[in-house]
């Protein structure tokens, strides 16, 4: 009953006029980046980091979980209108979605993607609530071992599950590694790889990082593959609404997609992508009229939607309650959070409680938000696939540069960033995951300083890190994850794809 | 850029190794002249020899791996590539020669829009002035962020 209690004090937080005017921006900002293909809510979140920082931080983190729960949302629309998924936890909405555009039914398409993603929000927001509290009193008892153990695996799964094949997870993820040495050590003041830099000395910027890879990465991607399209949306003919027997045919896959998609984001490098494609291969096992699949299904379009909504929220709990970023998104949230001095984890619930149940509670209200902005209005978000993709793009740019010179005015970080955006276009070009690079220079110096820690209290005895039962056995997971992906091929092909 | 696939060596991902290789070795002999140690445990220097070690690991794998065959990436428009890319020094020269954002910016926008396929320069460098001039109001008035001036900004 706790949790209930500090949900209604976050209630008290987020019906603040600042804070829900900040949730409006997030989820609008959210719907037209989802409803863009290519560009993703972590792209979003990144290029916004950087104007942020002196902006209240309950109000920006707010935004930002909007920007998240709204990209999701987004991402529908376009993908049943246009066949092009906006982000790729909509890839599986465009096989039935589409489908059901080109027979004249994308209306009932896009209201069961939009009720299907409002219950699915909804239930797996509350979830957050009701487990991320527990979590917490298991999670206040870590020692520096245990964390560890808990970035350790946070490391394998990411480079595991992200990208074609764990050589290039791996990569990306020493490379992300690599950079968190540089600046100077916490612990003792020693500087690493500083090379007489004066701008190394305090590190790299995770926002500097996360904006050149993600956003200067993806356009010089984008332009580099001409996959800008000229593509027309499938107009919407005749009523929005859904049938009795849609919404018969939609309730049970919306309930089985949340069951799906909620635990599996909350795992580490779970993500939105499986739990989508899971639910769509259940939905086609289930359904009454399985020749229907392929040929415009709502089934399949009710079960990914949910799923990739739940997941969201799901991604959250680790997030919140362990400092985990478990997806792309997540991991640039994880640095929103930094820059605040904020460290989520569980110290975040004692000693920021009104911060953070006011964004549990804003969630709610966000998805509210979002059920009005994608039902009736969801004209108007088609009219944003008109604008011409150069300009986009190029705003894209220099909102991108703008952003991380006004946080650290000097030419060297704008290098940095550019330097920083090739690296993003050459792991495109040759198909290693972004995610874990951002994740290593993130989580590598917490590692460290963990393991140091670890290592202070037993007077440099290494076994300590196997007599804790907890984090023994978090090292054996992480072991056994890094390990078996080289044993069975066929687990390889258990992978995603970044939002 | 990428070898012929009759070639037996995937040309990229041998390159990739060897520059793995090559920041194993730096950051080795980054980690050997450091000079603060720790009085037990693990000094500053354990988690660059672990880094150090992963890469020259990942480079081992790279190696192996350009012996097998892989895919080839697609074709890409590098003059595409190269006019973003000259957007994106103008503005860092902008910055070094402290000719300002907004120029800067300008310069950035319309050569990216080249980049996707627009050939109308001029409308493109005019959208772009009134862009970045907003943008540079927006947060540099209300927001109170310091972007960098130029002679220009200096006037607004």
């Amino acid at each position: 009953m706790d949790s209930l209690i500090h949900l209604m004090h976050g209630f008290g937080t987020a019906l603040d006029p600042m804070n829900l005017a900040f949730a409006a921006i997030g989820v609008i900002l959210g719907t037209t980046v989802g409803v863009l293909p290519g560009i993703g809510p972590a792209l979003t979140v990144a290029l916004l980091l950087p104007i942020t920082f002196k902006l209240d931080p309950g109000g920006s983190l707010i935004m930002f979980a909007g920007i998240y729960y709204g990209g999701m949302y987004g991402g529908s629309t376009t993908a049943i209108l246009l066949n092009t998924p906006g982000e790729s936890a909509s890839v599986v909405t465009a096989l039935e979605g589409n489908q059901m555009a080109r027979r004249g039914r994308g209306g009932p398409a896009l209201a069961t993607a939009a009720i299907g993603s409002f219950v699915a929000a909804l239930i797996a927001t509350a979830g957050l609530a009701f487990f991320a509290p527990i979590l917490v009193k298991v999670a206040v008892k870590f020692g520096p071992w245990d964390y560890f153990g808990l970035m350790l695996i946070a490391f394998v799964t990411v480079s595991a599950t992200f990208g074609s094949s764990p050589l290039r997870g791996l990569t990306s993820l020493g490379i992300g590694l690599w950079l968190g040495l540089i600046g100077i050590d916490q612990l003792t003041g020693q500087t690493r790889l500083s090379f007489g830099v004066p701008n190394l000395l305090d590190g790299v910027e995770v926002t500097t990082l996360a904006v050149g890879l993600f956003a200067l990465g993806e356009a010089l991607f984008v332009a580099s593959r001409h996959l800008f399209n000229d593509e027309k949306p499938i107009a919407i003919k005749g009523s929005i609404w859904m049938s009795r027997e849609d919404w018969k045919r939609s309730w049970k896959p919306w309930l089985r997609g949340t069951a799906v998609g909620f635990p599996i984001g909350a795992l580490p490098a779970g993500g939105a992508e499986i739990p989508t494609f899971l639910s769509y291969t259940m939905e086609r096992k289930l359904a009454e009229k399985p020749e229907e699949f392929g040929k415009g299904a709502i089934e399949g379009v009710a079960g990914p939607e949910a799923a990739n909504n739940a997941s969201a929220a799901g991604t959250l709990v680790p997030l919140l309650t362990l400092g985990l970023p478990t997806s792309a998104t997540a991991a640039v949230m994880l640095a929103g959070f930094q820059q605040y001095n904020l460290q989520p984890g569980p110290l975040l619930f004692v000693q920021h409680p009104a911060l953070v149940w006011g964004l549990v509670a804003s969630l709610f209200i966000a998805n509210v938000m979002l059920l009005v902005l994608n039902l009736p209005l969801v004209g108007l978000w088609v009219r944003f696939l008109k604008i011409p993709l150069p300009w986009l793009y190029a705003g894209i740019l220099v909102f991108a540069c703008m952003g991380t010179i006004a946080a650290n005015p000097s030419v060297v970080e704008l290098m940095m960033l550019v330097g920083f955006g090739f690296v993003g276009f050459l792991m495109r070009r040759y198909d290693y995951p972004i995610a874990p690079v951002v994740v290593g220079l993130i989580l590598g110096p917490l590692a460290d300083s963990q393991l140091r820690r670890a290592l202070q209290m037993s007077l440099g005895d290494p076994m300590i890190l196997l007599q804790h039962p907890g984090s023994a056995t978090m090292i054996a997971v992480a072991t056994l994850a890094l390990i078996a992906p080289f044993l069975f091929k066929g687990l390889a092909k258990f992978r995603q794809d970044e939002d | 850029m990428s070898a012929p696939l009759a070639s037996r060596l995937h040309r990229p991902t041998l390159t990739i190794g060897i520059a793995l290789f090559a920041i194993s070795l730096i950051t080795w002999h980054d980690a050997s002249t450091m000079q603060i140690r720790a009085s037990y445990g693990m000094g500053a220097d354990a988690a660059s020899y672990f880094v150090a070690a992963f890469l020259a690991v990942l480079g081992a794998g790279h190696i192996l791996a350009a012996f097998r065959w892989a895919s080839e990436p697609g074709q890409s428009d590098w003059q595409a590539v190269g006019w973003v890319s000259l957007g994106l020094i103008s503005l860092i020269g902008a910055l070094w020669f402290q000719i300002g954002f907004i120029p800067g910016s300008t310069l950035l926008f319309a050569f990216t829009a080249r980049a996707f396929g627009r050939r109308a320069l001029i409308v493109d460098l005019i959208l772009g002035f009134v862009l970045a001039t907003g943008i540079f109001l927006l947060f540099n008035k209300l927001l109170t962020l310091a972007l960098p001036m130029g002679p220009l900004e200096r006037l607004l």
